[in-house]
């Protein structure tokens, strides 16, 4: 009987004190206005970029950022009503009409890589030696050949559909055709699983590689170029939106030692640089 | 099976060299679903008891919507919480999405009726005699309300610990409300998804292993006050 009432005031102790330490801590965070909330697609987060630039920033400008790892399409979901103060996504095409609305201030670009088809070993759709993404996705259709899509308006999904509207096929409620709804790490394990092919960007896929098995089909067609863009939010339509903050982080994103480090990631691993630093350049210039 | 194997000594490392971030992630995993366990403890416990020991209109009502409540799926509260606690949302002046606060909230939102419904079933099922008998000797309703929840504490315990359960070992919500941040708000669960995202399998199975023997302890605690206070 003595046990029980000692937890309960164990527990009541233990309630208060986490509370108010829980209480205390959110407080002295957001008191000093020094909160980013980054909305970004989760290709920055699954191969590791963003756990080597967050810390960097962190301890550069005191900012604490909270970053949300969903896709390219949520991310810019959330911008659009105000739910983040910097997007980090890769939809360009998105990104634009997203300018357009003046939902952004300023869009710059930061880096690029290229998005790859891969698939299992044994080719059942013959994509090997194949140059153009439009010709790929045309030969797994008519092979009848299992593709998995992300399937979540992420940039990767939206490239994807680009292509098939290029090769003039719809592949929505085929047999062959699946989506997954996952991220592109997850979706890339679902595609070694089923053996399937799927469109990928390179710096997940040579993260994901020595669990994989399945290779590179197609590669270097200039539609697979993936780039990648910083984006603040307008604070004008959102006036919670951190302006200054979002200012802060883009100015990172671009400058020089962060382009240095971008260069670099991955390089040690992998054997080649998972991203390309392309501050300051133009968009059309890109992949000539 | 190699992966397996992989990653119960990658469970090993982890737990044996005290890996700083899996500690860290341990402990918070701990405070906050434990902080949701003991707020869904003390509204639970008590309007479950409430809800046992009287009679009003549209009772039958109440206790369908907790036994439904029950089942709540943490991905639905999840996005509820998250819409509400948005910045231009209706509680977004409270500024805690994307904090551990916002965790506990959900899940607490979740574990609050899985306490209630069984207390409410424990208290229900002690011997309709007993009020009386305590009443008439000569308890005031207080006592009275205290002494049936000692008595029924065996179920009450269990209550806590299906509470605890719940959300020790829940992910939808938590990657929501909280996103996952490392060093703020990632979780044993949340890290786990990530993890497998970035496909360390042997990391996610680690961090698994240790969410199991987490829980393992928690129970083993609970159920041990449990069984010694047996009623002779």
């Amino acid at each position: 009987m003595k046990l029980f009432r000692k937890c309960i005031a164990c527990a009541a102790v233990l309630l208060s004190a986490t509370l108010f330490f829980e209480m205390s801590s959110v407080k002295t965070v957001q008191a000093q206005q020094k909160i980013i909330i980054l909305a970004t697609t989760t290709s920055t987060q699954d191969s590791g970029l963003l756990d080597v630039l967050i810390p960097v920033f962190e301890k550069k400008t005191g900012y604490f950022v909270k970053t949300i790892a969903v896709g390219s399409g949520q991310a810019m979901a959330m911008g659009r009503k105000g739910e983040a103060d910097v997007l980090l996504v890769h939809s360009p095409d998105a990104e634009k009409k997203f300018m357009a609305e003046s939902l952004g201030i300023s869009r710059r670009l930061v880096m690029h890589n290229d998005f790859i088809i891969i698939g299992p070993g044994n080719d059942p759709a013959g994509l090997k030696g194949v140059k153009s993404s439009a010709e790929a996705f045309k030969r797994i259709a008519a092979s009848g050949s299992l593709f998995m899509s992300r399937g979540d308006n992420s940039g990767t999904h939206s490239k994807e559909k680009a292509i098939w509207k290029s090769a003039g096929i719809n592949p929505e409620g085929r047999k062959w055709y699946q989506q997954t709804g996952l991220g592109m790490g997850q979706t890339l394990n679902v595609s070694a699983e089923k053996k399937a092919y799927t469109l990928a960007d390179r710096g997940t896929y040579l993260a994901l590689k020595k669990s994989l098995g399945l290779g590179i089909l197609v590669e270097g067609d200039a539609d697979l170029l993936n780039i990648y863009s910083v984006i603040e939010i307008n604070p004008g339509k959102w006036p919670k939106v951190n302006a200054q903050g979002a200012k802060s982080f883009a100015d990172f994103m671009v400058s020089t030692e962060v382009q240095g480090i971008i260069g670099k990631f991955g390089v040690e691993k992998y054997g080649s640089p998972l991203f390309f630093p392309d501050a300051g350049k133009k968009e059309e210039s890109l992949g000539r | 099976m190699d992966i397996i194997i992989e990653g119960i000594k990658q469970a090993f490392i982890l737990i044996f060299t005290l890996d700083p971030e899996v500690m860290g992630i341990t402990w918070l995993s701990l405070k906050i679903s434990g902080t949701a366990t003991i707020i869904s403890m003390v509204l639970g416990v008590s309007t479950g008891t409430a809800v046992a020991l009287t009679r009003f209109p549209g009772r039958r009502i109440v206790i369908s919507l907790i036994n439904t409540g029950m089942g709540l799926p943490p991905v639905v509260v999840g996005l509820f919480v998250t819409v509400f606690l948005w910045r231009n949302g209706p509680l977004g002046f409270l500024e805690i999405l994307y904090t551990p606060a916002s965790i506990i909230l959900a899940q607490a939102v979740i574990a609050t009726p899985i306490v209630m419904g069984i207390s409410l079933a424990a208290m229900q099922n002690l011997p309709p005699g007993l009020r009386l008998q305590i009443l008439a000797l000569g308890a005031t309703r207080i006592q009275m309300v205290w002494m049936l929840i000692k008595e029924a504490r065996l179920p009450l315990l269990s209550a806590i610990m299906a509470g605890f359960g719940g959300v020790i070992s829940e992910v939808g919500a938590s990657i929501m409300v909280g996103g996952n941040i490392k060093g703020y708000t990632r979780v044993l669960t949340t890290a786990t998804v990530m993890e497998t995202g970035k496909g360390n399998f042997d990391i996610a199975m680690a961090l698994g292993i240790i969410l199991l023997v987490l829980a393992f302890i928690i129970n083993s605690i609970l159920t041990y006050v449990q069984q010694r206070e047996r009623p002779r």
